[in-house]
C-alpha cells in the first residue's frame, strides 16, 4: 500500500487530469444531449487543433494562447460545417456515429501524412513549472486547464438555464416539432451548438498540445473514457460532464498508484458498467 | 418462377463446389491468400450484421470478439499444448460467453439502447486489449505461431488455412440464412423497425437480442482462431484495431445489413479494394478512402445495395405478375355472450413517474366477452392503464391478472402470449416490413406455434377482413392513415386475443370510416375477443360499449351503462366544467 502523501498527490493529479477528460467530454454531451448528435470526430478536431498550435509554436514561434485564437474560431467553423452534412441529409444518432467515426479516421490520416506518425513533443515553458502546497506538487498547467475548463462548464449552464437560446435548444432537443410551433428556430440553434462543441474541442487540443505527447494514434486513446465520461455525467449537461471527468480521472490515477499505470483503461469502464448496473434516476 | 428461383442455387452450388477444391488447382499463393481475405471479411460482416444488421443495434467492438477468439486460439496452443483444431469451439465459446455478459448488462437499460451500446462494445475492446496486454495472456511481446502445427488437411499449410477459412465463410452464410428465415429472424427485424411494438407483440425481445449477439461473437470468435494462423504472429495492438468494426461496418452497410447476404456483396467488393491499394503501398490512403465511401454510402445508400436492388425489381416485377389472393377459410371461434367470468381484475393499480402519479389506485373487472369503454378528460390516465395491463410499463403497485394469472409484473412479450393485444392510438407498423409481414409476425408470436403456411393463410383471412386486401406487400408507407388503423387492427386480431386493448383507433377517421370502424369492432367481438377501448368521440362509445368506466385524474370515476353514465351531472361536470353539469 502507498504512502498518504502518494494517495493524495495522485488524487490531485487525477482530478487535475480529469479536467482534459471533462473539458473533452463536455463538447460531445451538449451534441449527444441536445442535437442527439454522437460526434466521435470530436478527438480528431481537438487533436488536429492540437497539432496546429504544436505546428505554429515550434514552427512559426507564436504564443500558444495566439494559437488558440485561431484554432478556436476555425473549429467552430469546421463543427457548424459538419452540421450542415447532418442537416442536409437527415442524419440520425447511428449514422452520425458511423459518418464522424469515418471522419475521424480521415483527420487521422491526414495528420499522419503530414506530421509522420512519430510522437512529437510542444516544449514550453509553462509545461514542467508546478506550484508546492504542503507535500504535494500542483502542476500550473493541468491547474489553469481545470479553472478554463470550470469556467467554461459553468458557463455553458448557465446559459442553457437562463437565457432564451440556451432554454430553447432544451426544449428542441425535448421535442423539436412543438418547439418550433412556439417558434423555436432549432436549425440555426442546431448550427451554432455544433460550433461551440467543436469549438470546445479546439480549446481542449490547445491545453493537450501544452501537456501531452502527440502521435495520431492518440486520438483513439481518450475515445473510450470520455464516453465513459459523458454518460456518467448526464448527456447535455457540462457540470455533470466535469465532475464526471474528475470523478474518473480521481479513479484512475488511484488506481495507477495502488495497482499498475497499465490498468488505468479498465478503471473507468468498471465505474460506468457499475453506475448502468446500478441505474440511478439520474443517469 | 422456378427457373429463377433455381438459378441462384444452382449459382451457389457450382461456386461453392469450384471454391472448395480450388486448392488443388496450385494457383499461385497470392490466390490463396486474396481469397483467404475474402472469406474472412465476408464472415467477420456477415456475423456482425446478426444482431447489428438484423437487430439494428450497430457494435463497435467486433474486434472484441474476433480478437478474443484469436488469443484463445494462441493461448491454448502455443502455451497449453492444444492441437490447433480443438481449440476452435473454445475460440467461439469465450466471445459467446462475453457477449451474453455485455448484453445483460446493456440490454436491460431502456434508454439511450442504441447509442450506448456501441459506445459500450468499443469500450470493451479497449479494456479486454489493456488486460490482454498486461496480463501473461499476450504481456506486451507478441505470441509466436510458427510452432503450431496445421492439420495436413491439403498438401500446403496456406492451402489448409485457405480451406479452413471457405468451411467458416460458408458456415457462417449458413447461419445468416437460417437466422433471416427463422422466427429468429422475424423476431430480429422487428427489434430493428420497433423494438416496444416488437415486445407487445409477443416477441421475447431481450433473449433474442442476447441470441444473435452470443451467435454473431461466436463466429467472430472461430474465425479469430482460424486467422491466428494465418497472421502467425500476434500481436495487441494488430488485433484489436478500429480497423475491423470500420471495415465491417462498411462492408456490412454498403452491402446491405439487413440482408443476409448483403454483407458478404459489400465485403468481397472492398476487400478487392484494399488489395488493390495494398499492393499499391497505399495502405494509409486505402484506409482513407474506404473512409469517404462509408460516408457516401450512409448518405446516399443508407439501406445498402442488396436492399436497393431488391426494391428495384420488386418495383419492375409487380405491373407483370399480380398474385392471386386465395379465398381463405374465416377462423372464427365459438361466440360466447357476455359471460359471468371475469378476464381482466385490476386491483389497487397505481403508476408513478417520479412525482407524479398518472394511475392512484384503480379497481376495474373486465367481463368475458364484453366491451369496456374507458373515458375520461386528456391526462385521466386512459393511456397509462392501457400500457400497465399490457406491460409496456410496469406496476408501481396493486395487481393486474387476466383469466386469474397474475400479469402485473411480467415482461410485456409474456402478457402478449397470454392472449392480450394492443393498439396504437398513433399507429407504429414495422416500417420495412410489408402489410402481409407485419400481420405474420402478429400472429406468429401471439400465439401459439404452429406451421408457417397456416399463420401465413390467417394473416391473409384478418387482412381481408379488416379489408385491406391487395395491400399485402405495400409497405406501411404506402398506406393512409385509415388503413394503417386498420393494420394496427388486423395485427393485435391476427395474434388471437382474449383481451384486446384499443386506443383511439377512430381518432382522425371521417365519419363513414368511423362507421366501418365500429362494424369492426362488433364483428371483433362477435369472435369471441373481449374488448376494451379508450375513445373521445361519445357516438361511438355509446353505440359500442356494454359498459363504460370514466377515469379522472387516474381515479376511476364512474362506471355503468354507456347511457346513464354519460348523463351523470358529475361526469359531464369533468368534461365541460360545474356550469353545464346542472
Amino acid at each position: 500500500m502507498p504512502s498518504a502523501t502518494l494517495l493524495g498527490q495522485a488524487l490531485i493529479s487525477g482530478v487535475l487530469a480529469g479536467g482534459l477528460y471533462g473539458l473533452l467530454a463536455m463538447g460531445l454531451s451538449l451534441s449527444w444531449g441536445l442535437l442527439r448528435l454522437v460526434n466521435l470526430s470530436h478527438f480528431a478536431l481537438a487533436f488536429l487543433s492540437a497539432y496546429i498550435v504544436y505546428e505554429l509554436g515550434t514552427t512559426y514561434h507564436v504564443e500558444p494562447w495566439w494559437s488558440a485564437a485561431m484554432v478556436v474560431p476555425l473549429m467552430f467553423l469546421i463543427g457548424a460545417g459538419q452540421h450542415w452534412l447532418f442537416d442536409r441529409f437527415k442524419v440520425n444518432e447511428l449514422a452520425s456515429l458511423l459518418i464522424t467515426f469515418s471522419f475521424a479516421v480521415i483527420v487521422e490520416v491526414a495528420i499522419q501524412l503530414y506530421w509522420t506518425a512519430d510522437f512529437r513533443r510542444y516544449e514550453t515553458e509553462y509545461a514542467t513549472r508546478s506550484i508546492k502546497a504542503g507535500p504535494f506538487y500542483i502542476p500550473v498547467m493541468e491547474l489553469v486547464l481545470c479553472i478554463v475548463a470550470g469556467l467554461i462548464a459553468w458557463g455553458t449552464w448557465l446559459w442553457l438555464r437562463r437565457t432564451y437560446v440556451g432554454k430553447a435548444l432544451r426544449a428542441a432537443a425535448e421535442d423539436a416539432e412543438i418547439a418550433a410551433a412556439y417558434g423555436v428556430d432549432h436549425k440555426k440553434l442546431a448550427y451554432l451548438l455544433s460550433g461551440i462543441g467543436a469549438a470546445y474541442a479546439g480549446i481542449a487540443g490547445t491545453f493537450i498540445a501544452l501537456i501531452a505527447t502527440l502521435a495520431p494514434a492518440q486520438i483513439w486513446a481518450y475515445l473510450g473514457v470520455v464516453f465513459a465520461v459523458v454518460i456518467i455525467g448526464r448527456l447535455g449537461n457540462p457540470l455533470g460532464a466535469l465532475a464526471a471527468g474528475m470523478l474518473i480521472g480521481a479513479s484512475e490515477s488511484i488506481a495507477m498508484a495502488v495497482l499498475s499505470p497499465a490498468w488505468a483503461p479498465v478503471v473507468s469502464f468498471s465505474v460506468l458498467i457499475v453506475i448502468l448496473l446500478w441505474d440511478p434516476d439520474w443517469l | 418462377m422456378n427457373a429463377a428461383r433455381d438459378l441462384p442455387r444452382l449459382g451457389a452450388a457450382i461456386a461453392i463446389g469450384v471454391l472448395a477444391f480450388l486448392p488443388m488447382a496450385r494457383l499461385p499463393a497470392f490466390y490463396d491468400s486474396f481469397l483467404y481475405m475474402v472469406f474472412f471479411w465476408v464472415s467477420l460482416s456477415t456475423s456482425w450484421a446478426l444482431l447489428s444488421g438484423f437487430a439494428g443495434y450497430f457494435s463497435l467492438g467486433h474486434a472484441a470478439f474476433f480478437g478474443t477468439g484469436l488469443y484463445a486460439t494462441a493461448v491454448l496452443t502455443t502455451k497449453f499444448g492444444w492441437p490447433f483444431l480443438p481449440t476452435l469451439p473454445v475460440a467461439a465459446a469465450i466471445p459467446a460467453l462475453l457477449a451474453v455478459g455485455i448484453g445483460a448488462i446493456v440490454f436491460r437499460l431502456r434508454r439511450l439502447r442504441g447509442e450506448l451500446f456501441a459506445l459500450l462494445t468499443l469500450a470493451v475492446t479497449f479494456v479486454i486489449a489493456t488486460i490482454i496486454l498486461n496480463t501473461p495472456i499476450d504481456g506486451g511481446g507478441g505470441i509466436f505461431m510458427s510452432a503450431v502445427p496445421l492439420p495436413a488437411i491439403t498438401a500446403t499449410p496456406n492451402g489448409t488455412i485457405y480451406v479452413l477459412g471457405f468451411v467458416l465463410c460458408v458456415a457462417t452464410l449458413a447461419i445468416a440464412w437460417w437466422v433471416a428465415h427463422s422466427r429468429l429472424g422475424m423476431g430480429l427485424f422487428a427489434i430493428h423497425d420497433d423494438e416496444d411494438v416488437a415486445e407487445a407483440k409477443g416477441v421475447p425481445t431481450l433473449r433474442y437480442k442476447l441470441i444473435a449477439f452470443a451467435l454473431s461473437a461466436a463466429v467472430a470468435g472461430a474465425v479469430g482462431g482460424v486467422h491466428a494462423m494465418y497472421v502467425g504472429f500476434i500481436t495487441v495492438s494488430g488485433t484489436f484495431e478500429l480497423t475491423v468494426p470500420l471495415y465491417v461496418i462498411l462492408m456490412s452497410v454498403l452491402g446491405g445489413s439487413r440482408s443476409w447476404f448483403g454483407p458478404a456483396i459489400g465485403a468481397t467488393v472492398i476487400t478487392a479494394l484494399l488489395y488493390a491499394f495494398i499492393s499499391g503501398g497505399e495502405a494509409m490512403v486505402g484506409r482513407a478512402i474506404v473512409s469517404v465511401i462509408l460516408i457516401s454510402a450512409i448518405l446516399w445508400l443508407p439501406d445498402g445495395a442488396v436492399p436497393a436492388a431488391r426494391k428495384w425489381l420488386a418495383k419492375h416485377r409487380r405491373a407483370s405478375a399480380k398474385q392471386h389472393v386465395a379465398e381463405v377459410a374465416p377462423v372464427v371461434p365459438s361466440v360466447p355472450p357476455v359471460a359471468d367470468t371475469v378476464l381482466l381484475q385490476a386491483r389497487g393499480v397505481t403508476k408513478r413517474f417520479g412525482g407524479l402519479q398518472a394511475l392512484g389506485g384503480v379497481d376495474l373487472d373486465v367481463r368475458e366477452g364484453e366491451i369496456l369503454g374507458l373515458v375520461g378528460p386528456n391526462g385521466s390516465g386512459k393511456t397509462t392503464l392501457i400500457n400497465v395491463i399490457s406491460g409496456f410499463y410496469p406496476l408501481t403497485s396493486g395487481s393486474v391478472t387476466v383469466a386469474g394469472v397474475e400479469v402485473g409484473n411480467l415482461p410485456a412479450h409474456e402478457i402478449a402470449r397470454r392472449g392480450v393485444a394492443r393498439t396504437y392510438q398513433i399507429p407504429r407498423p414495422f416500417v420495412n416490413m410489408t402489410v402481409l409481414e407485419n400481420v405474420v409476425l402478429a400472429a406468429t408470436f401471439g400465439s401459439l406455434s404452429r406451421p408457417a403456411a397456416e399463420i401465413r393463410d390467417e394473416a391473409r383471412h384478418w387482412i381481408a377482413f379488416t379489408g385491406l386486401s391487395g395491400k399485402e406487400d405495400v409497405l406501411p408507407a404506402g398506406l393512409n392513415l385509415h388503413e394503417r388503423k386498420f393494420l394496427e387492427l388486423a395485427r393485435a386480431l391476427a395474434a388471437k386475443p382474449r383481451l384486446l386493448l384499443l386506443d383511439e383507433v377512430l381518432s382522425g377517421l371521417n365519419p363513414a370510416e368511423v362507421d366501418n370502424a365500429i362494424r369492426l369492432v362488433r364483428a371483433i367481438r362477435a369472435q369471441g375477443a373481449t374488448i376494451v377501448f379508450v375513445e373521445h368521440l361519445m357516438r361511438a362509445v355509446v353505440e359500442l360499449s356494454d359498459r363504460v368506466a370514466v377515469l379522472n385524474e387516474g381515479k376511476l370515476f364512474a362506471l355503468g351503462k354507456p347511457r346513464e353514465v354519460m348523463r351523470d351531472p358529475r361526469v359531464v361536470s369533468i368534461y365541460l366544467g360545474k356550469a353545464y353539469a346542472a
